[in-house]
């Protein structure tokens, strides 16, 4: 599979900074002029409680609702964190005119040259989301970072659009330990593969193996380790090979709610990230560890505890959990009352897990 | 208008040897400007125990009279120094006497008397030795003159201790209490000895006019009721009375309910200006308030309350400070058992005015009367009478409800100051930002948000204080209801 959706990757990582480089732009013009006229200048924001979520049935996700806050220079209470957002919108158009990148701990450091001080990381991580919120984009959209611990691996080429990249190709199959999804990464053009699909796994030790076995070539996939609950980037990431590339995604993940609801978010996004679009993969399959593979394949198991059983009660309230698979699997959970993890194959020896699971999972996922 | 006065003090140790330890004799110099004493009265004056009459009532520093001569028999007894006085009294002479008390006898002995020229000079001057431990009381002698000049701005006052400190405390106005005139005394505060010192000395020929011309606010009505009460005849000679009849009169002044109240001429109080004069001057506080009570009266006599509350300033230390006079004399000992500081500590809920526990706060309380009710014998405490406590609430209440109403207007002057820093923090910051994103050249113009910020914040800050002036009003409506019945 060649060149697939080339031409729409190809504008991807400068058209994404020129979108937000406009969105600021407007911002901060709009503010310069209110504050001329000798109006108090403010921002409007989606409100991000959880009251204003909504499950959106067509996006298959969370997204927020009609209300919204306005945080105004006129008040008081609202000036700190008024400035904050203008800090920062200022202090991202700087980052993406140089073309640096930053982490949430660099954007709270950051503010003290400027003498806008957060008084702790949770301020600048929260003025971070609303920013996200203001113009639903993610944060990686600014050119910030989560710390990268999730990894790919696989036949796909990609250009750089770094600086001092830029034009620089590299095969993810090069290196076996696989590539750490971060903002190089992000921002690169996904050139060619001759993948067919891409196998997202939750544990780094599962990825390891799955390379070690060849699982690349043996069913022409792309690996990635989701390092449990995927960042957002490799969400991103998920994102862009299924669109870009058209290449379906399956999940595989420990035998627990956990696991189950790690699988959901990338399929439908998480209550977090509600004010985002552009994260989820709808089509994506969650292939197991399930709850009857548990009983199916006599894993060994331990039982759940009380902090899984209230997850479960929780999650069974989520829409998103109320059919198909998703739903089915809750149950038996609920009903086995245990759980286990992907290592549990070992007890097969250490190849059953690619050699038998994994094609079985891979058929039965063509009826979900 | 009466002489300002100017007070010199100065002990000097009569030992040269400085090393030498306390307690030791010194020599204690205490001189005013006053009129002076007649000549004829000195030998009477500083070497009889007991001179002078005090039963006429007015508010005076001392009872009896016996501070001074008490003084100068303890200095004879610990150091057998004879007293020097010296006394001119405008005559372009001053008189100078050195003379001993006999105290068998109780009687002066001049050991040698000399006229010495003092040419336009008035005044009184008293040099006597005693034994004393200037280390140790140091610090109170100091307390008690720094204290003296809170009660006394219009007198200049200099204090040399025996270490050859000069203390000056300078006056800070020149308006003087109105002296107090003397008073009868009241029925209800006569006992029998005083009655029978009256009868002696008594001109009228009946009990009625005895009654109306020797007692305080008795006219013919009240005394023809009296009597009637008393079950004595009126025509009766005040000289004829047995013992059993004074006990028995005596015991009807108290009983009966029928008399007027004393009232509060004999009394000199400070007044809100002076009072505040001393205050400002020795305590330099940033705030004062200052609360007179009308006169009221215990077991027949008149007294009056004045209370000033001080908040801040360089010497008040932080807490709250009290400080205690009684007829203007500083009362330093023995706090903890006085009526003020029950008032004080137990009486006055703090957090209602909203004085913090660290914030300087002294209070100043004097209660001025014919007789103060001390406590004890060492005059150092005032008992807890149920009237004086009323009023000394009452003037600490009132004086705390004003220093509330500062406190929140400087909290919320603090308040505009805070909340103007904070946008004039941020507004340009804002502005920086917003230049930079819109590719801008020059700043926006923010300083036109700021004064109309500036403005808003200003109204909100006037919105304060009304609703706490109203809540004072209705608060001393109340008090002053218990006040009106006290003298109903």
């Amino acid at each position: 599979m060649k060149l697939k959706g080339k031409q729409h990757s190809r504008s991807l990582a400068s058209s994404r900074k020129e979108d937000v480089q406009k969105l600021l732009k407007e911002l901060g013009q709009s503010i310069y002029r209110k504050m001329n006229e000798g109006v108090f200048p403010d921002v409007v924001i989606p409100r991000r409680s959880v009251r204003n979520m909504v499950y959106d049935e067509v996006l298959k996700q969370y997204v927020l609702g009609e209300s919204s806050v306005t945080r105004s220079s006129q008040n008081i209470k609202h000036i700190r964190p008024f400035t904050h957002l203008v800090w920062l919108a200022f202090f991202v158009d700087k980052l993406l005119e140089n073309g640096k990148t930053s982490t949430l701990r660099d954007v709270y450091y950051s503010a003290q040259a400027y003498n806008v001080e957060f008084k702790d990381q949770p301020e600048s991580d929260d003025i971070i989301t609303d920013l996200e919120a203001r113009f639903s984009r993610p944060r990686e959209n600014f050119s910030i970072y989560p710390e990268e611990r999730s990894a790919i691996f696989g036949d796909v080429t990609i250009e750089y659009t770094v600086p001092g990249y830029e034009g620089k190709k590299l095969n993810l199959a090069s290196h076996p330990d696989g590539y750490l999804i971060g903002p190089s990464l992000s921002t690169a053009e996904l050139v060619e593969t001759s993948a067919e699909m891409v196998i997202a796994v939750e544990k780094g030790g599962l990825f390891t193996r799955f390379v070690e076995e060849k699982v690349h070539d043996k069913y022409k996939a792309i690996i990635i380790d989701t390092a449990g609950q995927p960042p957002r980037s490799t969400r991103f990431m998920l994102k862009r090979l299924n669109r870009e590339l058209g290449l379906p995604v399956y999940i595989l993940t420990d035998g627990d709610v956990y696991g189950e609801h790690i699988a959901m978010v990338i399929v439908s996004g998480s209550a977090n990230a509600a004010h985002l679009r552009d994260l989820t993969v709808p089509s994506g399959k969650w292939i197991g560890v399930w709850g009857s593979d548990i009983v199916r394949y006599k894993l060994p198991s331990i039982p759940l505890t009380d902090h899984d059983f209230k997850r479960l009660h929780e999650l069974k309230k989520d829409p998103r959990y109320r059919k198909g698979i998703w739903r089915k699997e809750l149950d038996v959970f609920l009903k086995i009352k245990r759980k286990s993890e992907l290592e549990a194959f070992a007890k097969y020896g250490l190849t059953a897990i690619v050699d038998k699971y994994l094609p079985e999972k891979l058929e039965a996922a063509k009826s979900l | 208008m009466g002489v300002l006065p100017e007070v010199f003090v100065r002990i000097t140790p009569m030992d040269p040897d400085k090393g030498r330890p306390d307690p030791k004799p010194y020599i204690l110099k205490v001189q005013d400007n006053g009129p002076g004493v007649d000549p004829k009265y000195v030998p009477q004056a500083f070497g009889r125990v007991f001179f002078g009459s005090k039963f006429k009532l007015k508010q005076a520093r001392g009872m009896f009279g016996m501070g001074g001569t008490m003084s100068i028999l303890y200095g004879q007894i610990t150091t057998n120094r004879p007293v020097k006085v010296v006394s001119a009294t405008g005559e372009g002479k001053a008189y100078k006497f050195e003379m001993r008390i006999d105290i068998r006898n109780n009687t002066p002995v001049i050991m040698s008397k000399e006229t010495i020229p003092a040419e336009g000079v008035t005044g009184t001057s008293i040099e006597l030795a005693l034994q004393g431990d200037f280390f140790r009381a140091s610090s109170k002698i100091q307390e008690y003159f720094k204290q003296t000049a809170v009660v006394t701005p219009y007198a200049n006052i200099v204090l040399i201790d025996a270490l050859g400190r000069q203390f000056f405390y300078e006056r800070a106005t020149n308006a003087m209490p109105a002296p107090p005139k003397v008073t009868k005394p009241h029925p209800y505060g006569t006992d029998v000895e005083a009655l029978r010192r009256l009868l002696q000395d008594a001109k009228e020929d009946t009990l009625s006019k005895f009654m109306c011309k020797n007692f305080h606010r008795l006219g013919d009505n009240i005394t023809r009721r009296f009597l009637e009460f008393a079950g004595l005849k009126e025509e009766l000679n005040p000289k004829s009375l047995t013992n059993r009849q004074i006990v028995s009169l005596v015991d009807a002044l108290h009983r009966y309910d029928g008399f007027l109240k004393p009232d509060a001429s004999c009394l000199s109080p400070l007044g809100k200006e002076i009072l505040e004069a001393g205050i400002k001057k020795e305590l330099q506080p940033e705030f004062v308030a200052t609360s007179i009570r009308p006169p009221s009266a215990y077991s027949g006599f008149p007294f009056v309350v004045e209370v000033s509350v001080a908040y801040g300033g360089k010497v008040l230390p932080s807490g709250i400070t009290l400080y205690r006079f009684a007829n203007r004399i500083p009362l330093l000992y023995d706090e903890g058992s006085d009526i003020s500081w029950k008032v004080v500590g137990q009486d006055i809920d703090w957090k209602h005015y909203n004085v913090r526990p660290e914030a300087p706060v002294g209070i100043i309380t004097h209660v001025c009367s014919t007789k103060i009710p001390y406590k004890t014998v060492g005059k150092e405490y005032l008992a807890d009478r149920p009237e004086l406590e009323r009023e000394l609430k009452n003037a600490v209440r009132d004086a705390l409800r004003r220093l509330k109403i500062y406190l929140s207007r400087k909290g919320s002057i603090a308040m505009v100051q805070r909340k103007m820093g904070i946008y004039e923090k941020y507004f340009p910051l804002i502005a920086r930002f917003v230049t930079d994103l819109a590719d801008e050249k020059e700043l926006p113009n923010y300083q036109g948000l700021l004064r109309k910020k500036g403005e808003v914040v200003e109204k909100e800050k006037v919105e304060v204080v009304p609703s706490v002036v109203k809540k004072k009003e209705k608060v001393s409506e109340a008090e002053r209801q218990t006040t009106f019945e006290e003298f109903g």
